[in-house]
């Protein structure tokens, strides 16, 4: 009797017939050469990092070189260009951080109040409309927002309507716009995080009586606080590395800042303006701009560094 | 059971809303509304005051004419060509870059290995890189190569490459992550090869989500002007940029440029470049957004 299922060859089966087809297919040159393409374009990015950090520390090197670390770090005249020039950076530090702390109490509490309207109380429909609207705040180019900085708030709001005694440019309108251009930022990120929160959480504090305000605050905050966290540190790094909108509008003056209502000039607003000029490369000059990238670079690094650390600390698990 | 009756009374009548309607929950959501309304009010009103302020000027000539001394004979037409040449060219370095290593991350890599750890991280990081950095990343990168003239379409579109890349790498893998692991399966169990069912499955099916994720990140590249200030865009360009080493500045430059200037007209044209620009952002967004909300499919 023959059999009419073909069986299996191969020499050890079925001596005589021809073996298996290998279902390995063949081998495919073209395929490995496709995913080492993909690894470069992936090493890139390690690259880009290493490019920043060379190109900054070289420089930079220069710079300390002629000027001591601690003379820098704790100066409180910046004077690059003047004959008896200084190189204490605290004034472009005091300036960045009025502008960064006045940029989050506008955009922390209103970026949150449109986070938690978006997650908890509107409808899809109505999120639907909403949620693109704040996304346009998001779009436009910071140089317009550097514009209206400069020609409504700070010389119709802040001088007209409000009498304030400011000259040209000010801290406090800087601020004040960065603060509106970072709202979509911590809203769009808190939002995803308060959405992430299981249904579950919000019945069983509704089933225990809780108002809607109750379960938001009690609730869906404390569940949603690493990604709120996450949302409020991305702002910080943003409001810390702005440029247009302080070299348009927060003046250009690096002077200690002591008062909002004064001009300053930020780390990023030295960098925008000394580069308007023309320093020869290897100049201290054009040293001196790398020296403050590489602090922004590094304080921008730490912030980043401080927000994955939080995450990992505060995260909830479900 | 008087006991019982009056402890009955006690309980305040259930009305669907919980205590919603008291004092404290009402004003947190006039809170929450007023923080929304706040945010587009500044939205309007710097739609407005622009709009109002650039009028005189957006006629055709800010088309057509070249920067000039004279606030009502200049226009933006270098400014424009500029911004084309640079975009164009940014968008040629990073799209297929970023989306070759999106896919590596999300199909291929092994995330045990430190390498691919590395690199997730390193994304990460490199998207909190303020954007004027990368302008002085191209800057030292160009002295390196031993270039004269920084003010240059490559230069410029090499920064913008590297600011955006990080945000088109992270919108691809999220596209990528939300394609179901059916589709790869399927394909996998009909016999293609990995990269046959990355190629031909499951590419295709995150066109949507990468499409807006591009977009979003060239019309950021659209309006950033600190890494360009760097490299030296800010110049008196009073001919059409022709090519990649051409001399080039762009509209979010011009804008600037004009805002320095003390006359009023000069004021008033840099409102009507930002009416143009905010134009072709707001433009951008809506494609961005209409392909997210037609195309992108829910499994």
């Amino acid at each position: 009797m023959t059999s009419t299922i073909a069986r299996k060859g191969g020499p050890g089966l079925d001596p005589g017939h021809p073996p298996a087809p290998s279902l390995r297919g063949r081998r495919r040159p073209g395929e490995a050469l496709a995913k080492l393409a993909l690894r470069i374009a992936a090493a890139v990015t390690v690259v880009t990092t290493l490019g920043i950090v060379v190109a900054l520390l070289v420089p930079s090197l220069g710079f300390f070189a002629e000027v001591p670390l601690g003379d820098f770090l704790f100066g409180d005249r910046w004077a690059p260009r003047f004959a008896d020039a200084s190189f204490g950076v605290l004034p472009l530090v005091t300036a960045t951080l009025w502008t960064t702390v006045i940029a989050l109490a506008v955009a922390v509490p209103l970026g949150l109040g449109a986070a938690i309207l978006l997650s908890e109380y509107a409808g899809p429909r109505l999120r639907k409309v909403l949620k693109p609207l704040l996304e346009i705040l998001a779009g436009v180019p910071t140089v317009v927002y550097g514009f209206f900085a400069l020609q409504f708030v700070q010389s119709t709001v802040l001088r007209e309507w409000l009498q304030l005694p400011t000259g040209a440019f000010s801290v406090l309108a800087a601020g004040l716009v960065m603060g509106v251009m970072i709202i979509p930022t911590i809203a769009s990120i808190s939002e995803d995080a308060m959405s992430a929160v299981p249904q579950a959480l919000r019945q069983g504090s509704a089933a225990l009586g809780a108002n809607r305000m109750q379960t938001t605050l009690r609730v869906v905050f404390p569940a949603a606080f690493s990604g709120i966290v996450a949302a409020v540190v991305l702002g910080i790094s943003r409001a810390v590395g702005e440029t247009m909108i302080v070299a348009i509008a927060a003046g250009n003056q690096a002077v200690i800042v002591t008062d909002p209502l004064q001009q300053g000039q930020t780390m990023t607003g030295f960098i925008a303006n000394a580069a308007l000029g023309d320093s020869r490369v290897g100049s201290l000059e054009y040293d001196t701009l790398f020296a403050v990238g590489l602090l922004l670079f590094c304080i921008t690094l730490a912030i980043n560094a401080i927000s994955i650390a939080l995450v990992r600390r505060f995260r909830e698990a479900y | 059971m008087t006991t019982l009756q009056s402890a009955i009374r006690g309980i305040r009548p259930l009305t669907g809303r919980g205590g919603e309607r008291r004092a404290g929950p009402v004003v947190f959501l006039i809170l929450l509304w007023l923080s929304l309304v706040i945010a587009f009010g500044v939205l309007a009103t710097l739609i407005v005051t622009i709009v109002l302020d650039g009028m005189p000027q957006f006629t055709s000539r800010l088309f057509t004419e070249y920067p000039d001394s004279s606030p009502d004979e200049a226009g933006a037409r270098p400014a424009i060509l500029g911004s084309i040449w640079v975009i164009v060219t940014t968008a040629v370095m990073t799209v297929p870059l970023g989306i070759a290593a999106a896919v590596h991350l999300e199909e291929f890599a092994d995330r045990r290995r430190w390498f691919n750890r590395l690199v997730e991280l390193n994304v990460q990081n490199l998207a909190a890189v303020p954007s004027i950095v990368y302008g002085l990343l191209a800057l030292a990168f160009l002295s390196l190569l031993g270039v004269e003239n920084k003010n240059i379409v490559i230069g410029g579109a090499l920064a913008l490459s590297l600011l955006i890349l990080p945000v088109v790498i992270i919108a691809t893998r999220e596209a990528l992550r939300a394609v179901p692991a059916e589709i790869r399966d399927g394909s996998l169990a009909l016999g293609a090869t990995p990269l046959q069912t990355t190629w031909r499955q499951t590419l295709p099916a995150a066109v949507p989500g990468i499409a807006t994720g591009t977009i979003l990140a060239l019309s950021r590249a659209l309006g950033e002007a600190a890494p360009l200030l760097v490299l030296g865009a800010l110049v008196f360009v009073s001919f059409d940029p022709n090519g990649l080493l051409s001399g080039y500045t762009t509209l979010p430059i011009q804008i600037f440029g004009w805002t320095g200037r003390p006359q009023e007209g000069f004021h008033e044209l840099a409102a009507a470049t930002s009416v143009l620009l905010l134009g072709v952002l707001l433009a951008m967004n809506a494609v961005a957004i209409l392909i997210r909300n037609r195309f992108q499919k829910r499994w």
